[in-house]
């Protein structure tokens, strides 16, 4: 144990302590690892551990048009959801550790209420508006409402990246004769990106997995991934979305590596 | 010829800035000169407004009121990088993205300088900070001497009309900021440019300075060189500030100032009215036989305690009317021969030139 | 050199406010560039959930031939299977917070305890499925608990039970699969609380002679409660408009608040009342929030930028 934590209580005395998290561990970790190892079952029948193993749940994914057309309106989504959330929320990040506005709180406040509020309500609301100016079923409409559930993680995020940087670098900058902008781009942006790309990570995952705003909005050819998926699962039980959870399962992982990777290059 | 801004260094002139924060004031009406080429020095405690007022030549943070004028020209509407004021920050705020040829080069990239003269003027800038050689290392690799100095390299680099500097030297060990302050002060003489520094270590304002202006609660107290500030400080904040001081007050009537019963021998003009404090400095005390000779004031006390310091020793003393005053002289055999024990009585002497008048505010 | 004059006293001076105009022309020029960064992003907030939310409020005080009533809130009261909805929501959100405090507490209490290397590794078990779709989690577990699922399939083979358990298509399968996706919105802060206790305080407590257990009880307990009651707050305000899982897991038969709303607009086309099923919703999140925040004078959402 190291020397910040030393208490003088052995770990033989926390041995229940280790019981009970190792316990609710393998309870978070549990499902998604049976997922990954069923998805390679050659029955269609969900038996743990699976007798025979196969690709064939893979083979049905990427086979079917809809699901890769499903896959590829999301992979769209994620994308320009994730290019607009960041440019936005950097923008937004930068202007509220200004400190110079009045309001921030309520600026504050604003900007993150996609976070409090409850999403079938964001939902509902943006069918409704969508329905009045014809954004339903478009790839517009649901990178705008992804884009507005995206912006508080990457504000939140690259601000605290500002918050750990040091200002004065920014304003000596502006000293040796560079404009705002020239000295945002030349020195501080360098040394925030890895909290501007784990921003932009954020972002991506959430339009990806992004659910019930999708189920309202999305549709028709515009059928994102997780719309898909949540059809599938109403009606019957089918191994294909144990390989397309899987794929999203891998993605996740990678994802959150990247981050933690760009994390530590700072 | 090295770089040299003794030719372009310019005159600022400050005059009527307001400075407000919602409804504190920070500066109020503050007006200051500072001539071409000189080493001008904000001291002050935290709070006192220096660091604001730095902040203001240099454009970051915005007056409410009052002009700001670089060789005549205004600049108090200027943004920052058009203000040609070279800066070095308290934690010399290196870029860390950059090695330190990059880091000094930095400004004259912005003035599309082309690379060959670039290569040039930085190379001339190591040299002055005497880190030849080093352009290609990492900023964190360096040493905070070196830091220091590649900050300042960085801030001259571009022949600034001034350079503004907050306590720059504040991060480093005592020895060397100490080394730092002789030699910061020979880059001035040498480069003649205009310069202000914000410290509130008032012996490397002493040290450093052409002049000291001493802040107080968003005002100038006094502005001075420095041997006139210790030595004649005008108010009780500058006299506490600047050295150590004990004050003992004195009445001013009939012409004279007395204490005690005692005329006071003095070489200043008397105060036409009101309350004044003598401002006591340890090392113009010192101890005399019982009667009053000549120009000395005697000032007869009780010896309350002795400090041996090694080089010198520390005399606690006691006023007839309660007050303490301190004595410091140096272990000299002559002077040790003759140390009061505690509890002993003594007499004080201060020559008439060493006494200071202050208002007892 | 020339030592230049010095004028300490300007009282009463003509140009007492000199440039003040430009100055102060230049601060609203400064901050109207700072603005313009956030337009885009305040708009698009604004435009999105602000109108929209704005424009169902208004539709709530409307029953359907257009008259101004509060039809709409008064059957919340009258309608037995709105009551049962708000009843179900409660019931839920209640065991899902207990459970989650109840598995929650421990595992975080662990990770503040292990050395950073390892709580960092053991972070992974909850960061990861914080970041797995909610869909993928939530199809796992009904794979799990169904009636032919693991869970079933293994008991019934070792002879633990003749029957399958009923786990999914029910309130324990709502309550098993919210807690899953709720746990690490409790841990996370939780934990980052736990991180801020000093040790120097719990090294006293035992130095003045308490025993581990009491340290814990009387010191490290009372010190980590703020980090719980955020993450208590927000798991359960998030359980209040939940709708993937119940509507996944509970056959049916478990009816929230969140799938009553969409079940009343999509289904019925009932805007009306399903805005003020919304409006309701959002009512008692920010009052929860509000609250907390009152008590504590903190953020519940404090979460998201730990994450």
């Amino acid at each position: 144990m190291s020397m910040e934590n030393a208490l003088p209580i052995s770990h033989r005395q926390r041995l229940w302590l280790y019981a009970l998290g190792g316990l609710v561990m393998l309870f978070l970790i549990a499902p998604s690892v049976i997922i990954v190892i069923m998805s390679f079952s050659d029955s269609s029948l969900l038996e743990f551990p699976p007798q025979e193993w196969s690709l064939r749940w893979y083979e049905s994914y990427f086979g079917s048009v809809e699901w890769r057309d499903a896959t590829v309106v999301s992979v769209k989504v994620a994308v320009m959801t994730a290019v607009v959330a960041t440019l936005l929320g950097t923008a937004a990040a930068y202007a509220i550790n200004a400190r110079t506005l009045r309001l921030t709180g309520a600026i504050n406040a604003l900007l993150t209420a996609s976070l409090i509020i409850p999403v079938i309500l964001i939902g509902i609301g943006t069918f409704f508006l969508y329905a009045r100016i014809g954004l339903n079923n478009t790839l517009t409409g649901l990178v705008i409402a992804h884009t507005v559930q995206a912006l508080p993680l990457v504000v939140l995020t690259v601000l605290s990246g500002l918050r750990s940087y040091d200002m004065n670098q920014e304003m000596v900058a502006r000293s040796l004769g560079a404009g705002r902008f020239s000295a945002f781009f030349q020195v501080t942006m360098p040394q925030i990106r890895f909290s501007i790309v784990s921003g932009a990570l954020f972002a991506f995952i959430t339009s990806f997995d992004e659910v019930v705003v999708s189920l309202f909005i999305s549709g028709g050819e515009t059928t994102t991934l997780t719309r898909r998926m949540f059809n599938a699962l109403r009606d019957q039980i089918d191994p294909t979305i144990a390989a397309i959870s899987t794929c999203l399962i891998v993605l996740s992982i990678v994802l959150l590596s990247a981050a933690q990777l760009f994390g530590r290059g700072r | 010829m090295l770089l040299s801004l003794a030719q372009s260094a310019l005159p600022i002139g400050i005059s009527g800035i307001e400075k407000r924060f919602g409804a504190v004031s920070i500066l109020s009406d503050l007006s200051l000169d500072v001539a071409a080429g000189e080493f001008l020095t904000l001291l002050g405690p935290s709070g006192s407004g220096k660091t604001t007022l730095l902040m203001i030549l240099a454009g970051f943070v915005r007056a409410n009121a009052g002009s700001i004028k670089v060789g005549g020209e205004e600049i108090i509407t200027m943004p920052p990088h058009k203000r040609n004021i070279g800066m070095v920050f308290q934690n010399y705020a290196l870029f860390p993205h950059m090695n330190v040829f990059h880091n000094i080069a930095f400004p004259l990239k912005q003035r599309r300088v082309s690379t060959a003269e670039t290569a040039e003027r930085v190379e001339r800038a190591l040299d002055l900070v005497q880190l030849k050689g080093l352009g290609e290392r990492r900023v964190d690799q360096l040493s905070g001497g070196q830091r220091q100095r590649v900050a300042l390299a960085r801030a001259i680099v571009f022949e600034p009309r001034i350079v503004l500097m907050d306590e720059p030297l504040s991060a480093l060990d005592k020895s060397l900021r100490e080394h730092m302050q002789i030699e910061l002060r020979n880059l001035h003489r040498r480069l003649g440019m205009t310069t202000v520094y914000v410290t509130h270590d008032q012996r490397e304002a002493i040290t450093m300075s052409d002049r000291v202006a001493v802040m107080n609660a968003g005002r100038i107290e006094q502005i001075d060189q420095p041997e006139v500030l210790y030595a004649r400080p005008k108010t009780k904040f500058v006299a506490g500030f600047i050295g150590e001081s004990s004050f003992i007050p004195v009445e001013c009537r009939n012409g004279g100032v007395w204490h005690e019963g005692n005329k006071l021998r003095m070489k200043d003009a008397m105060p036409s009215s009101g309350r004044h404090v003598m401002v006591v400095r340890p090392e113009k005390l010192r101890l005399i036989a019982s009667e009053q000779t000549g120009d000395i004031n005697a000032l007869p006390a009780t010896v309350g305690d002795v400090i041996y310091q090694g080089d010198s020793f520390v005399c606690y003393a006691t006023l007839k009317d309660g007050r303490q005053v301190i004595l410091r002289d140096y272990c000299r055999s002559d002077v040790l021969a003759r140390l009061p024990a505690p509890g002993e009585p003594i007499t004080l002497g201060i020559d008439a030139q060493d006494v200071v008048l202050v208002a007892d505010q | 050199m020339s030592i230049g004059s010095v004028s300490l006293d300007h009282v009463g001076r003509p140009d007492r406010a000199l440039n003040a105009d430009k100055l102060s022309a230049d601060a609203r020029r400064e901050a109207r560039g700072l603005f313009a960064l956030l337009s885009p992003g305040l708009l698009l907030v604004f435009a999105v959930i602000i109108v929209p939310i704005g424009w169902l409020f208004w539709l709530s005080l409307f029953d359907e031939s257009d008259q101004l009533s509060a039809a709409n809130y008064a059957r919340f009261f009258e309608q037995a299977s709105y009551i049962k909805t708000f009843v179900t929501t409660f019931k839920v959100a209640f065991a899902v917070t207990g459970a989650c405090v109840l598995f929650g507490y421990p595992l975080a209490y662990m990770l503040s305890q292990l050395p950073r290397r390892a709580a960092g590794v053991c972070l992974i078990f909850v960061i990861l499925p914080f970041w797995t779709s909610v869909l993928v989690r939530t199809y796992a577990w009904l794979v799990i608990l169904q009636r032919k699922g693991l869970v079933n399939t293994w008991l019934m083979d070792i002879g633990v039970i003749g029957q399958p358990l009923p786990l999914a298509n029910n309130f324990a399968g709502v309550v098993i699969g919210m807690t899953h996706i709720m746990l690490p919105f409790l841990v996370l802060p939780l934990y980052a609380s736990m991180k801020t206790i000093d040790v120097d305080c719990l090294r006293a407590g035992m130095n003045l002679g308490a025993s581990p257990a009491a340290t814990f009880r009387q010191i490290f307990f009372p010190l980590s409660l703020p980090g719980l009651a955020s993450g208590v707050v927000i798991v359960f305000v998030l359980c209040l408009g939940f709708f993937v899982t119940p509507a996944l897991m509970g056959g049916g038969k478990v009816i929230m608040w969140a799938m009553r709303m969409e079940q009343t607009t999509s289904l019925y086309s009932n805007w009306g009342a399903g805005a003020a099923l919304g409006v309701v919703l959002l009512a008692v999140t920010l009052a929860l929030l509000g609250l907390f925040r009152w008590l504590l004078g903190a953020r519940a959402t404090g979460v998201w930028s730990q994450r």
